[in-house]
């Protein structure tokens, strides 16, 4: 059998200036991007529209969210409990390695050298595949997108489209090409019909399907008063995974619990409608452990930390982890929408990813550094959160964590230095200001076009000539020196 | 230390600044809009579950056996499997059409590849989403047998139906399997536009009896 | 005649050292719709330049500055959605942040009497005709603190519809951001300017003369990508359109 060569990682990404010049230039993606998030955010807007309460949900959402984050141990416990009681078995994950270990080591125990994979970000942010491809086991991506980013040796580009970045022109060539290498071929005569590409993919998987003895899931949900787990999917890939293989393993981050059942009743109308645009997304299975009869009997779940608990300190970082991973905010996202989402080097790319990247990998690396300037602060994203992340609030945080870390010894440091010491008396602003009014009187009318440091504004953008008076000198000239001299 | 130990070492420290207890939110908000009346929940039920292009048949309870028929018809359906707990008299009018009635023997996952379609109860419907919930109770079988076959007939009583999701939330048994299901199966994941039809049935029909 | 309240004007660093016009106007509207406009000189900057690029140190003395400076007043009103959005949003977080309560209290007190302009006229003067005269074709383009930090809503447009002679002409996605962010336009160059040439051609599609917005700072990035198209539309900022009485009888 074929090893599947999954995406290449992340490992020594450019910082995301550098990453997103080479995105811009690529004017394909561009154009699939811009058609896609448009398409998507009409979609949102009008069923977000449709609910009137829509406020009062995020709010409830947001609550839940946190009811599980402030009290996670307690409700780890819980779920631990109440998954054990049900019949599966849970493990418990420090890191990617530890969780890799154990899904290997029961991969392996059952002798099946393959798996199928219902989409999950847990496993791609651990690369589940890459350590299962070492230990000799395949394993089959499902979801048609993850399909389409695995065929095409490609990386993920967004939360709930991987490969939002190819058009169905580009979608087909992978198809042709790359399906039959791994198991049943494409059909000769596939067109770029959207209904024939799902099709293709409906033919090549069934068959992986139908003999598959070990799945590998990751969770939306994870009811710590009842042990359910809840995945939410659209295309029925998942319904095969959790119901036809006799084992069952499930990668679930440990923030992804939720304290009661009943706030599914919150969260299944926040999550389709932020997400697809959907009032309801087509398919969505619960399971309590061991269904006596039907589905796997085997059943495993692996909670996982990997840096959770370390975001988790933070008192306001820890929002982040209420995220549900809908990718509202990268849709509605300007600047997720230019760059695409390899920019961000990260499984976790668009707002969410900017924030949440560099708490869970720290600011070490160039990527993680710039990460939280990938963003205009337009507050678009914080907006969409149907759990209330204020992503903006964040990712100024983050940023002052960047600069805290390089102690103040760069030129930009230096530079904001010496620029809040002028702002720091008014005195130094006027005199800094009557500089500026002098380089206006000389331009008079003569407009810049480049200045020596400032390239990277002058490269698409005319500056504004200095005014030759500034408003407080007309003011002194007007209404004279004394504050209180109104007209 | 074992990883369980650690983890849940690391996330008491991570967490020392709560002061509250846990629960201490209170009940759960519920959420949702009430119904109007039950004929509008029904309405929009209906409305919502055409919406996402699941063909939608409204009949009286002599009349669900026609439907069922009518619906395996359109699909061309040979081969029907009948979960044991399902009603008699909705698959009563098929002994002479020609259809093959299959009972649920254990079949593996290639048996029930060759089966084409499959009639079921189910829980409860969700208006406002157009969704329906199976439990997998003896009227609905195992999870397995609404997923394989490409048609599924779904067979829900007026009453089973309620207007918003936190109603159906009240209303399930979270210890059974549940599985919901909010018209064919469908994919949005080539260029964002929403594609019927992947692994799961590609044609539901929903038969609404009061 | 002064009947109005007494405002106490916060003219920015920004407008008041590069775009003065913005503040000028600012007294003209207030002046003529009675009010007593004062401007404390000590005033300087609210920080957010330092606040969004990661120096809250450098802010803090700023949050300080603009307590002592601004705190006695009962109205403070800026041209700027943005700054605005940072004394209400950042300085509570600031001073917090540096273990001073007591500033983070008086910051947040503060901030409920410091208005972005269009939120002033409207909600504390209650009016939507200022009186204004502009026989021009306009485009709006609501800026995102405005928008989306300070929920100014439909304010700024519904004061433009009461000016005489206007034609204002819709900017189609008009809520997107136009790429300006701070230091974001250095820092991320190529996106900045890649989200402000959408901007622009949405701009030159609406065959306006005049786009106005509520903020220089988004309106020099912008404005600094139409004039190098050479695409002949003029920026201003929203108080000089309505402080403008050009035509009028």
């Amino acid at each position: 059998m074929t090893l599947q060569t999954t995406s290449h990682t992340f490992l020594g990404m450019p910082p995301f200036p550098e990453a997103a010049r080479a995105a811009l230039a690529n004017t394909q993606q561009r154009r699939n991007l811009a058609h896609a998030t448009a398409t998507i955010r009409g979609k949102r807007a009008l069923v977000v529209g449709e609910v009137e309460r829509w406020e009062e949900l995020r709010v409830a959402g947001a609550d839940a969210k946190d009811e599980a984050l402030h009290h996670l141990p307690h409700y780890l416990e819980q779920l631990e409990e109440n998954l054990t009681a049900r019949g599966a078995t849970v493990h418990w994950a420090r890191d990617a390695e530890e969780a890799n270990r154990i899904v290997v080591d029961l991969v392996r125990a059952t002798g099946s050298d393959e798996v199928v994979k219902v989409k999950s970000m847990a496993t791609q942010e651990i690369e589940l595949n890459e350590a299962l491809e070492a230990a000799g086991i395949s394993a089959w991506e499902t979801d048609l997108a993850e399909l389409i980013v695995q065929l095409g040796h490609d990386r993920p580009s967004h939360i709930l489209v991987p490969a939002i970045h190819r058009n169905r022109a580009e979608i087909r060539e992978i198809f042709l090409r790359e399906m039959g290498t791994v198991g049943r071929a494409a059909p000769e005569d596939l067109t770029s019909e959207p209904a024939r590409l799902a099709e293709a993919a409906r033919l090549h998987l069934r068959e992986k399907f139908l003999r598959a003895r070990v799945a590998v899931s990751g969770a939306n949900f994870a009811i710590a008063d009842t042990g359910t787990l809840v995945v939410v999917e659209s295309e029925g890939n998942g319904r095969m995974c959790l119901t036809l293989p006799q084992t069952l393993i499930s990668v679930v981050g440990v923030e992804k619990v939720l304290p009661t059942f009943a706030d599914l009743g919150t969260m299944m109308q926040l999550l389709p409608r932020s997400s697809t645009g959907e009032r309801m997304n087509p398919y969505t299975s619960m399971w309590t452990g061991v269904h006596e009869g039907d589905g796997p009997q085997d059943v495993h779940v692996v909670l996982l930390d990997n840096g959770r608990s370390a975001v988790l300190e933070d008192e306001l970082g820890r929002q982040a982890l209420r995220c549900i991973r809908c990718s509202a905010c990268l849709n509605v996202c300007p600047v997720y929408e230019r760059t695409g989402g390899h920019a961000y080097g990260s499984v976790y790319p668009g707002p969410i990813g900017a924030v949440l990247n560099p708490q869970l990998r720290g600011t070490s690396s160039p990527i993680d550094k710039s990460l939280p300037y990938a963003s205009s602060l337009c507050g678009a994203c914080f907006e969409a959160c149907p759990v209330r992340i204020d992503i903006p609030a964040l990712l100024v945080d983050l940023r002052t964590k960047v600069v805290d870390e390089a102690s103040g010894r760069s030129p930009e440091a230096a530079s904001m230095r010496a620029t809040a010491w002028m702002f720091g008396d008014h005195r130094r602003l006027e005199a800094a200001q009557r500089a500026s009014t002098l380089a206006g009187r000389l331009l008079g009318g003569r407009s810049l076009r480049s200045i020596p440091g400032l390239g990277a504004w002058t490269q698409a953008r005319d500056v504004p000539n200095p005014p030759r008076e500034t408003f407080r000198q007309w003011w002194a000239r007007t209404h004279g020196d004394d504050e209180e001299a109104g007209s | 230390m074992s990883a369980r130990e650690e983890i849940l070492s690391r996330l008491r420290t991570a967490t020392a600044d709560i002061i509250t207890q846990p629960g201490a939110r209170g009940e759960v908000p519920v959420i949702g809009v009430a119904s109007p009346g039950p004929e509008q929940t029904l309405e929009l039920f209906a409305e919502n579950v055409a919406d996402y292009r699941a063909s939608v048949t409204r009949c009286r309870p002599d009349e669900v056996g026609q439907a069922v028929a009518a619906a395996l018809v359109r699909a061309r359906a040979h081969v029907l499997l009948v979960p044991d707990g399902v009603d008699a008299t909705w698959v009563e009018p098929l002994r002479d059409s020609g259809i093959r009635v299959v009972r649920d023997e254990g079949l593996t996952a290639d048996q029930l590849d060759g089966i084409d379609a499959v009639v079921t109860a189910s829980r409860v419907g969700i208006a406002t989403t157009g969704t329906i919930v199976l439990d997998h109770a003896d009227d609905q079988g195992r999870r397995a047998l609404t997923l394989v076959p490409d048609q599924h007939v779904c067979v829900i009583r007026a009453d089973q139906v309620v207007h918003d999701v936190p109603d159906a939330v009240a209303m399930l048994d979270p210890v059974r399997a549940l599985t919901w299901i909010s018209g064919p199966s469908a994919t949005s994941d080539i260029e964002l536009d929403r594609v019927e039809g992947v692994h799961g049935p590609r044609t539901l029909d929903v038969v609404i009896v009061s | 005649m002064t009947t109005g309240p007494t405002v106490a004007l916060f003219a920015t660093c920004f407008n008041d050292t590069m775009w003065p016009d913005a503040p000028r106007a600012v007294v003209t509207l207030l002046e003529r719709l009675g009010c007593r406009v004062v401007f404390p000189r000590e005033q300087t900057c609210c920080g957010q330049m330092f606040t969004n690029t990661g120096y809250a140190d450098e802010a803090v003395p700023l949050v300080r500055r603009f307590v002592d400076v601004l705190g006695g007043y009962d109205h403070v009103v800026a041209p700027s959605g943005s700054c605005v959005g940072s004394v209400r949003e950042q300085h509570p977080w600031l001073a917090r942040r540096a273990g001073d309560e007591g500033l983070a209290t008086a910051s947040e007190d503060v901030g409920t009497r410091v208005h972005e302009l269009s939120e002033f006229l409207v909600d504390v003067l209650g009016v939507t005709d200022v009186g204004a005269s502009f026989p021009h074709r306009v485009t709006y383009h609501p800026t995102c603190h405005s928008l989306r930090m300070l929920h100014v809503g439909d304010k700024p447009l519904r004061l433009l519809r009461e000016v005489r002679g206007i034609d204002l002409v819709d900017l189609p996605a008009a809520t997107e951001c136009c790429g300006f962010g701070g230091t974001f336009a250095v820092k991320n160059a190529d996106t900045s300017i890649a989200m402000g040439a959408d901007k622009a051609r949405h701009v030159r599609d609406t065959g306006a003369e005049v786009l106005v917005a509520g903020d220089n700072s988004c309106l020099a990035h912008i404005g600094g990508m139409l004039r190098r198209q050479r695409a002949g539309v003029r920026i201003m900022h929203l108080a000089e359109v309505l402080a403008s009485t050009e035509g009028a009888r």
